[in-house]
């Protein structure tokens, strides 16, 4: 049995309004759906850009924020499910190291106040004599002095607060640790050493990992298994290797072919994905396939339905109607992923193979700036008669157009709204 | 390996240099920006003054201060007044006091006016404001609802012009300095509620809160632990410069009338009321209990606003 | 002649009871027409105080600037401040990393952008509207004349810092100084804004300096590379010799850090010890000793200076650097 499953899990925050009793006007969709598991000793990556839910999934599998349904399965007890003290027990289990090394520390108490804070709350150690000897146990395992006990996080750098931070979650000696954005606020050279100790303590501890963010290289790094998300959906899951070896959704091929590798033999080879326009705003997500409005190859069928995970075999799960299709290019392409769809502001949605070919070249789809309005002009032309997508077509440019708002500062908003009601 | 062990003791030379203290918290490191500042030192000797002339004033008052000592020498209604002289430095009040030894006696009047009416302020205040912040931050949607009542209610307070609640509080109340005390005091509730609320929903959504959370501590220890040190200073920082206020308004109610109707115990802002029938004749009278008031009160906001910047690591130059 | 040519600048900020601090200690490049020129380092390493001094942005108070850095012949750190506003903007324009504190959040786009146009290039009413929503259009912001009125809070980040490279290159500028443009974006907004810059520059012939941490950035786009450490270049080549070659150990180690996503999963990283506050003045030695695992005695002696250990226009501040060995050979 996996150590952790989670179930159909929803995250819904209410957007609220109102002065004294506030009636809900609407949902941000942060969570929407979603199913995984991740096996003991093991490492899920879940990857995925702003505003895409990954870390409100995170939050919701500790219940930080509120589950609106779905479940949790945690070495067979559904947190989701779990009354306030019962829940609070499980926590040793389930820990977290955040982004935000600095922030995420308090800063008015120092390192041995703040390591045994946690292990007071659940009864580890008879005294802070017994809690002092473990602390400096651990503190030796992530690589920090013994005299930090008495120092505050202040006097810390980037790199070595972060160590306190899987420290604070290691005193517990949890089974599984959560790790968002472990890295993400941390210079380069520094982001190694937490890596690598990371996976050291993996493989002392046998711990099983969580990883959430949105650097692909370092998932692909450090995961198992990946699981990519897109506006609050899985839209794929597989082996590390078998991902980039073979991604088969739409957007993780975008997402692939976006990071980029400090290699300039690889820079200078590699065909680019262009995505067209921005992520929707999570609070009105986009009917059918979340990813439709700027899919390369979206079809009529994607505007309508949502595609479920399905297995390709070999734990390689995928939610695209067309991804056996695009494998075998039976299905044409809809967008430009070439430069034009970054400066073609007027026609993304094309129906011509040969457009689309010409598309593919960078060099020869660069236009002349004098020329860029009549070229994209023409390409409108081009794309409008016989278009079969006019409904897709039209939703894009509805979702192109709609307020971008940043997904993440919406969801943070209505976060905020609903924490303090008509006081903001 | 010798050669080795001079690099590495070269190495350790020029490291040195840039080596940071260590062990220090913020607490002792605001403690240490504000012992540098030239604003916080003004302000703290002008409150030792005021304080240990608060305290000893009766005891070192060369006169009595209610004594009519000199009333034979003054006929106020002819407008004629003594001024500074020998043995009366600061000149006489309208019926023959000393106006020296009546300021050295009020100083403890007025502190313990501004010391009261700030605590009454501070602490219920306070309560509120920590009610309010913990319902709203962990209290889940039932405690965001009685968060946004309290909150409405002191919205109201806020509301009113203080010195009209202030007046309103002393006329139900009747005159007397508890009521003085109590009026300033109220008036400043919703000041220092709204101050700490606000304060602790800003540290309640923080990461180490969310951490403390995750960690599975309990509610009211992530309050009074984790939230409650971090949201405190600018509550310090107003209790601080309220102090000053409160002075002032104080003295705002006596000169209005409301304050302590017996004549007989100096008060600062009491004496300035009285001056003020004999402004035209000897305005000294006025000035004394005024640039009293004035230097206290700058004394408070002086420290007051060192604070500030002390406990602010914002606005760290 | 390079068209922006910085020699040995540097920049200190002195405050009052307070030890000096030296965020840049002697940097030198050149940028020629067309050129992409990267300055990549860590944060503190001092990138972007070097954009900052080059278009004059530094407080008056409180720092001491060094060094010259001619544009077109002409000294940026004393001109003016008057005719160094008129070149900012017209030849010289900037993009900073958020774009949203860099834009005026209480005015329209479209002001913001026509303010420039009727500054620089003197037009009004209508016309100047035109070019507005012309040039948003340019660098792929759909259905620019309702754009052009709204505030910059409606858009996205991605549309925000399009809408701020629209206004950089407003002027058709000779030069555009690029400080993290997609720091604060995804991977895939990040890849729409790169491959922008690169046209424009492909297009329009503008040079470009880009600054960043992100070594994979630099890999795709900059022509010329510089490495900054702790307030001075350790290693400048160009861009395929340096990434093929790391000579500096510290660049050397830096590449060695990070993941890269076409390595095999499970291959361990070789992380460089320490962190950036590990350090001693250059005027000591080697700024990046005390993380360095080659030092030597010689290291702690005096500012190592720029050699070119390995080939002809790769120049390297190490008095150790990381060469072939004859049997093992070290490269990325």
């Amino acid at each position: 049995m996996s150590l952790l499953e989670l179930d159909d899990v929803k995250v819904h925050f209410p957007v609220r309004k109102g002065i004294l009793f506030d009636r809900t006007v609407g949902h941000v969709y942060a969570v929407d759906g979603i199913s995984l598991t991740v096996e003991a000793g093991q490492t899920y990556g879940l990857v995925g850009e702003s505003g895409c839910g990954k870390t409100t999934l995170g939050r919701a599998v500790l219940r930080l924020v509120d589950i609106t349904s779905g479940g949790v399965v945690f070495d067979g007890t559904d947190l989701a499910r779990l009354p306030g003290e019962e829940m609070r027990g499980f926590r040793r289990r389930l820990q977290m190291v955040f982004q935000d090394p600095l922030g995420s520390l308090n800063p008015r108490q120092n390192i041995e106040s703040i390591l045994s804070e946690g292990m007071a709350a659940h009864g580890i150690g008879r005294d802070q004599g017994e809690r002092r000897e473990k602390i400096k146990d651990i503190l030796a395992k992530v690589g920090l002095p013994a005299n930090a006990l008495s120092r505050y996080p202040h006097e810390f750098s980037g790199g070595q607060r972060q160590r306190i931070g899987i420290a604070r979650a290691l005193v517990l000696e949890p089974d599984v640790i959560i790790c968002d954005e472990p890295v993400s606020a941390l210079d380069v050279s520094v982001q190694a050493q937490v890596i690598n100790l990371l996976e050291e303590l993996q493989q002392q501890l046998g711990l099983t990992y969580l990883v959430i963010a949105h650097d692909l290289a370092v998932v692909r790094h450090i995961s198992d298994v990946i699981g990519v998300m897109y506006l609050g959906g899985l839209v794929e899951e597989a082996p590390s290797d078998v991902l980039y070896e073979s991604p088969r959704h739409p957007y993780t091929k975008a997402l692939m072919s976006a990071v980029p590798v400090p290699d300039p033999e690889v820079e200078d080879a590699r065909e680019r994905i262009l995505l067209a326009g921005d992520l929707p705003s999570p609070a009105n997500p986009p009917s059918g396939c979340r990813f439709h409005t700027r899919c390369p190859w979206a079809q009529e069928r994607c505007a309508s339905e949502r595609p479920v995970l399905t297995d390709l075999g070999e734990g390689h799960k995928v939610a695209c109607h067309f991804a056996r299709e695009i494998e075998e290019g039976t299905v044409e392409q809809t967008r430009s992923t070439g430069i034009d769809a970054v400066v073609a502001t007027k026609a993304v949605v094309r129906k011509d193979a040969e457009v689309a070919q010409e598309a593919g070249d960078p060099a020869a789809a660069g236009v002349p700036s004098a020329a860029a309005e009549s070229g994209a002009d023409a390409s409108v032309g081009a794309g409008r008669p016989g278009t079969g997508t006019a409904a897709a077509e039209a939703d894009a440019g509805g979702a192109d157009e709609a307020p971008a708002v940043p997904a993440q500062s919406t969801a943070e908003s209505a976060d905020a709204g609903e924490r303090s009601p008509g006081t903001g | 390996m010798t050669k080795k062990a001079d690099k590495i003791d070269r190495l350790a030379e020029l490291m040195q240099s840039s080596e940071a203290t260590t062990g220090a918290s913020l607490w002792r490191e605001a403690m240490r920006r504000l012992r540098r500042s030239k604003m916080a030192i003004i302000g703290a000797v002008v409150i030792a003054v005021f304080v240990v002339l608060a305290v000893v004033g009766p005891w070192v008052a060369p006169h009595a201060p209610t004594a009519q000592t000199w009333r034979g020498e003054v006929f106020a209604n002819q407008g004629k007044f003594v001024g500074m002289r020998g043995e009366n430095w600061f000149g006489l009040d309208h019926l023959g006091r000393d106006m020296f030894s009546r300021m050295l006696v009020g100083a403890r009047q007025t502190l313990l006016v501004g010391v009261v009416s700030m605590l009454i302020g501070l602490l219920v205040g306070a309560l509120v404001g920590v009610l309010s912040g913990a319902a709203a931050t962990l209290g889940g949607r039932a405690g965001q609802r009685v968060d946004t009542v309290i909150m409405r209610v002191t919205d109201i307070m806020l509301s009113l012009p203080s010195l009209l609640l202030a007046v309103s509080i002393a006329a139900v109340m009747g005159q007397s300095l508890t009521t003085v005390m109590i009026a300033v005091g109220v008036v400043q509730i919703p000041i220092f509620a709204r101050l700490l609320r606000g304060s602790m929903l800003a540290q309640g959504g923080s990461d180490y809160v969310l951490a403390a959370k995750a960690l599975g501590i309990r509610n009211k220890r992530i309050v009074l632990t984790q939230i409650l040190p971090n949201s405190i200073s600018p509550v310090i920082v107003q209790a601080t410069l309220s102090l000053a206020t409160a002075i002032i308004e104080a003295a705002a109610l006596s000169y209005l009338g409301l304050g302590n109707p017996d004549p007989a115990i100096p008060e600062w802002g009491v004496m300035l009321s009285q001056a003020q029938r004999f402004f035209d004749n000897e305005p000294m009278m006025a000035v004394y209990p005024a640039v009293g008031i004035i230097i206290t009160a700058l004394g408070f906001t002086l420290l007051g606003e060192a604070m500030r910047e002390a406990l602010d690591p914002k606005l760290r130059g | 002649m390079a068209l922006l040519s910085v020699d040995e600048l540097s920049v200190t900020f002195t405050a009052k009871g307070r030890k000096d601090s030296t965020a840049v200690d002697g940097v030198s490049f050149d940028v020629d027409q067309g050129q992409v020129v990267g300055l990549v380092g860590e944060s503190g390493c001092g990138k972007s105080v070097t954009s900052l001094a080059l278009m004059g942005l530094l407080p008056d108070k409180g720092v001491r600037v060094g060094g010259r850095a001619l544009f077109e012949g002409e000294d940026l750190l004393t001109m003016s401040p008057r005719k160094r506003r008129d070149l900012r903007g017209s030849q010289l324009a900037m993009i900073f990393q958020d774009p949203l504190s860099s834009l005026n959040p209480v005015v329209p786009i479209g002001v913001q952008v026509t303010e420039i146009l009727r500054r620089h290039r003197g037009m009004k009413g209508e016309a100047a509207r035109k070019e507005a929503a012309h040039l948003l259009d340019r660098v792929g912001i759909p259905d620019p004349d309702r754009r052009l009125k709204e505030y910059p809070h409606q858009l996205s980040g991605g549309m925000r810092q399009r809408a701020l490279i629209a206004m950089a290159v407003a002027c058709a500028p000779r030069m555009l100084i690029a400080d993290e443009p997609t720091t604060a974006l995804d991977v895939t907004i990040q890849a729409q804004i790169l491959e922008l810059l690169k046209e424009l520059v492909d297009q329009e012939g503008t040079a470009l300096l880009m600054i960043t941490h992100d070594l994979g950035v630099v890999a795709g786009l900059c022509d010329q590379v510089n490495v900054l450490y702790a307030g001075r270049a350790v290693e400048s080549a160009g861009r395929r010799e340096l990434f093929a070659h790391p000579t500096h150990p510290y660049a050397h180690g830096l590449l060695g850090s990070i993941p890269r996503l076409d390595a095999p999963r499970g291959e361990p990283l070789s992380p460089i010890r320490g962190s950036i506050n590990d350090r001693i003045s250059w005027a000591d030695g080697c700024a990046f000793a005390p993380r360095c695992d080659h030092y030597t005695m010689e290291c702690l002696t005096g500012t190592p200076e720029l050699t070119e250990p390995r080939a002809a226009g790769h120049q390297v501040r190490c008095v150790n650097p990381v060469l072939p060995k004859p049997q093992a050979e070290v490269s990325a």
